[in-house]
């Protein structure tokens, strides 16, 4: 892996990597007994292993002088390697929260293991985590198949992948340790969110750098909606994330936003983190795995505008949908829920796209676990666009808010959508990278699909049922107008449903361990010669600017 | 560049684009998603028209129904409150007794009372309100502030301890920790006690420690507890004979308890629940231990 930077660039490298252990120290010296303090040392032994590993390789051979000729694929397997860890870890976090919530006294009565504390270690576990190094990873691929063109920069992919390593790093020991926002999905403080200001800025630089030298006349649509999850991503989290430090040398910070503006910043925010890292880098991924393992034709480029235009328009302003019946305006709020109605054609005009570009390879769905787990990816996208609408719908939502179903919908797009497209693309590009027929165990493919499916069935539906018992009786008064139900008298009703959810999460846990170990297997295993020469080839000679050899 | 071609199973056209083997038909846009995109944005413009949505500077468009939010709520508990006037009214003006003697009332209030209970009382003691460790039962027949409705409903009024002006307050020292008892008298007056509701424990070989004991409790306890050791309504001392226990009647939770002393807390339902409220949870609570068999 080193061996692919030059001499120079292992030296570079270093040097950055000095230079961020530099900063940490000085947190760890002036942080004092804050968190702050801690976070500088943490900052310090990340850098410290990846230096041992670029020390480790710094005498190998220099890389080829025409290396710009075939495509730079490591970070790409890094990425994989991190989002199957941090996978296992934010979805083992989320049995445990789920499991606290039917037996408390799983808690252990620490505070590092209390509900508030652990449930952003799942979320940022999973989304950013496993999400995340996914989105990453998958992007270098295909933008570089899709331009024909190798990744710009030798060092800047790498920090990119192992700068937001770090951030996900100072976010999830942050949690343990106390340190939050109290911004649901932006809880790291300030300094973790400027430094994923550096690093996604520096992500969004070799997109385009390496898209302004494709060799391709056109932009495939996966890179339309990578490019659009980039860039917004930056754009939700500098601004939900201005913030004041009460001082540098501590890690609270208070929210420039006031009162009821918070909140709109705050979902305004969420809700585009749905649509733009959940939806859009997850489409992106969909676009070039789906039509490369079903060997189809997208089924229309039409709808692919459509769609993409559609959905980067409407969720824009959906996200007041999260504040009905609040202190939010009234307008705001049926501006909000009427935008993510009409936001439901262009979300299902990608789902049927996706579908209907299946058409003529259903008996591969029906024989090819990787294919099938693509295929209930759509099916489920579809699902939770359309149930997003819905409860985006003032009196829907006066039943589903503040209930379980809420939680059972985020599920069915996290794992029905999310974590399905995501296995379906690594089982698809594995292979391919590391230059394999095939997965090590196709039959552990099949096991992963249905453990994730059941899970993931087991999981909403429970969900579903708790939380619309949950909301109905919230909501049922006796004949004399009294309520009818205590809140407490709910949780008792939902006591069974916690119990189903956490079974169902420990199934697509189950699933997740089998899908690394399969990767793990699939990556060691010895070298077999690949079926074709898989390096950047010019279209044709107008458009070769391969150079000369 | 572009080359077009027929994809053979579905005899389209491609847009001639490639990338690394994926292509695109250049099929039009379905006329169902047309037609649902057009259903999809009426229904948002009719929303525009007859509903607030758009900003206009410092005010917004208030469309054609006129609603407010912050009307419909008012409107609604309005309706509420006028859907339970015809009882609530009843309890609110009349005493005690005659609430306790109308049957219907009574039946209203149980269900009612229920849900009051769940809602603020049931953290502390229990969804059954039998209370638990620390937390009084509420269900059996002894009480530590008085069991009348009355008695009871002041103690929800006030609370213990709280910062209530006119709240009760109950202090037991802490006789073993702030040195008004040595060892062997808390550990002898402990026995007295736990011998009161245990006769069984005055064995030949206890009763010289018990005797002890009394002569300590009467020197030290009986002042809140009662020569008899039966409690003071007034003082919120317990009883000490019978098999009711907060902080639990075993010998060992007894020296505890003697040891550091005990300040129960209970908050003041004042300010958080209205009279009407406090009224039907003192009936509610009150008739859980009439029921009791």
């Amino acid at each position: 892996m080193i061996a692919q930077l030059t001499l120079n660039e292992r030296t570079s490298a270093l040097g950055l990597l000095i230079l961020v252990a530099l900063t940490g120290a000085l947190m760890a010296v002036i942080g004092g007994d804050d968190p702050f303090a801690a976070h500088g040392v943490i900052i310090i032994l990340f850098c410290a292993v990846i230096a041992a590993f670029v020390i480790s390789g710094f005498d190998a051979p220099e890389p080829r002088i025409d290396r710009q000729d075939s495509y730079y694929d490591d970070p790409t397997k890094v990425g994989i390697g991190l989002s199957m860890a941090w996978a296992v870890f934010g979805m083992f976090m989320g049995v445990w929260v789920a499991a606290q919530l039917a037996w408390p006294d799983l808690a252990f009565d620490g505070a590092w293991s209390s509900f508030g504390r652990i449930r952003p270690t799942h979320t940022t576990g999973v989304i950013f985590g496993f999400g995340g190094n996914a989105l990453i990873a998958t992007s270098f691929h295909v933008v570089q198949r899709t331009s024909r063109v190798r990744l710009a920069g030798q060092i800047s992919p790498w920090f990119v992948l192992l700068g937001y390593n770090l951030f996900c790093l100072l976010a999830v020991t942050g949690y343990f340790m106390g340190v939050t926002q109290s911004k649901e999905y932006a809880e790291p403080e300030w300094y973790a969110d400027l430094w994923l200001v550096v690093v996604w800025v520096t992500y969004f630089v070799v997109f385009l750098r390496t898209l302004a030298r494709r060799r391709e006349p056109h932009i495939y649509v996966a890179n339309w909606y990578f490019m659009a999850f980039i860039v917004v991503v930056a754009i939700l989290h500098i601004v939900n994330n201005l913030a004041v430090p009460i001082s540098f040398t501590q890690s609270k910070s208070y929210t420039i936003w006031p009162g009821v503006q918070d909140a709109m910043v705050q979902w305004w925010y969420g809700h585009n983190a749905v649509a733009f890292f959940l939806t859009a880098g997850f489409l992106g991924m969909l676009y070039y795995y789906l039509p490369k393992r079903a060997e189809r034709p997208i089924f229309s480029y039409r709808l692919s505008i459509l769609s993409f235009w559609g959905i980067t328009f409407f969720y824009m302003w959906a996200g007041s949908h999260h504040l009905h019946y609040t202190a939010l305006p009234h307008w705001v709020q049926n501006l909000g829920m009427t935008f993510s109605v009409m936001l439901l054609v262009p979300s299902w005009a990608s789902a049927g796209n996706a579908l209907l570009t299946l058409n003529g390879a259903w008996d591969k769905v029906r024989d090819d676990a990787t294919l099938r787990f693509m295929m209930a990816a759509v099916v489920f996208y579809g699902l939770s666009t359309f149930e997003g609408s819905f409860m985006a719908i003032r009196p829907v939502n006066s039943l589903s808010h503040y209930t379980d179903w809420t939680v059972g919908h985020v599920h069915a797009g996290a794992l029905g959508w999310v974590a399905l497209i995501t296995f379906g693309s690594l089982y698809t590009l594995v292979p391919a990278l590391w230059k394999r027929p095939q997965m090590y165990s196709p039959a552990l493919v099949e096991a992963h699909f249905w453990l994730a499916i059941a899970g993931t069935l087991i999981y909403v539906f429970a969900m579903w049922n708790s939380g619309i018992i949950q909301g109905l009786m919230w909501r049922t008064y006796t004949e004399e107008g009294s309520l009818a139900y205590s809140f407490v008298d709910t949780l008792v009703a939902m006591y069974p449903y916690y119990i189903a959810r956490t079974v169902g999460g420990a199934l697509f846990l189950l699933g997740a361990i089998i899908g690394s170990y399969n990767i793990w297997m699939t990556a060691k295993r010895p070298f077999m010669p690949a079926a074709t020469d898989d390096v950047p080839q010019a279209l044709s000679p107008a458009h070769a600017r391969v150079p000369a050899e | 560049m572009s080359v077009e071609e027929i994809d053979p199973p579905s005899g389209k056209k491609t847009t001639g684009h490639e990338w690394n083997g994926i292509k695109e038909l250049d099929t039009p846009v379905p006329r169902g998603v047309l037609m649902f995109l057009v259903v999809t944005h009426a229904f948002a413009i009719l929303w525009w028209v007859l509903m607030p949505t758009w900003p206009l500077g410092d005010t917004y468009t208030k469309g054609l129904l006129q609603t407010d939010q912050h009307k419909m709520v008012a409107e609604q508990l309005g309706a509420a409150e006028v859907a339970k006037a015809s009882w609530m009214s009843k309890i609110e003006k009349a005493a005690f007794p005659e609430v306790q003697a109308d049957l219907a009332l009574m039946a209203i209030v149980k269900r009612t009372g229920r849900q009051l209970f769940g809602d603020n009382c049931a953290a502390c003691h229990g969804r059954d309100a039998k209370g638990g460790d620390n937390y009084p039962d509420l269900t059996d027949d002894d009480w530590i502030w008085g069991g009348g409705v009355e008695k009871i409903a002041e103690t929800l009024r006030v609370g213990v301890n709280s910062p209530h002006a006119q709240s009760r307050t109950s202090q037991m020292p802490a006789f073993g920790r702030d040195n008004l008892l040595d060892a062997s008298q808390v550990n002898s007056v402990a026995s007295y006690v736990y011998s009161l509701s245990n006769p069984t424990f005055s064995t030949s070989r206890n009763i010289a420690t018990i005797e002890a004991g009394r002569e300590v409790f009467l020197g030290n306890c009986a002042a809140c507890h009662g020569e008899d050791a039966k409690g003071n309504a007034e003082m919120g001392a317990p009883n000490l004979t019978d098999r009711y226990w907060i902080y639990g009647g075993n010998l060992e939770k007894l020296v505890t308890s003697i040891h550091g002393g005990r300040q129960g807390h209970m908050p003041t339902w004042d300010t958080r629940l209205n009279e009407a409220d406090i009224k039907i949870l003192a009936l509610y609570v009150h008739a859980l231990g009439l029921e009791k068999p």
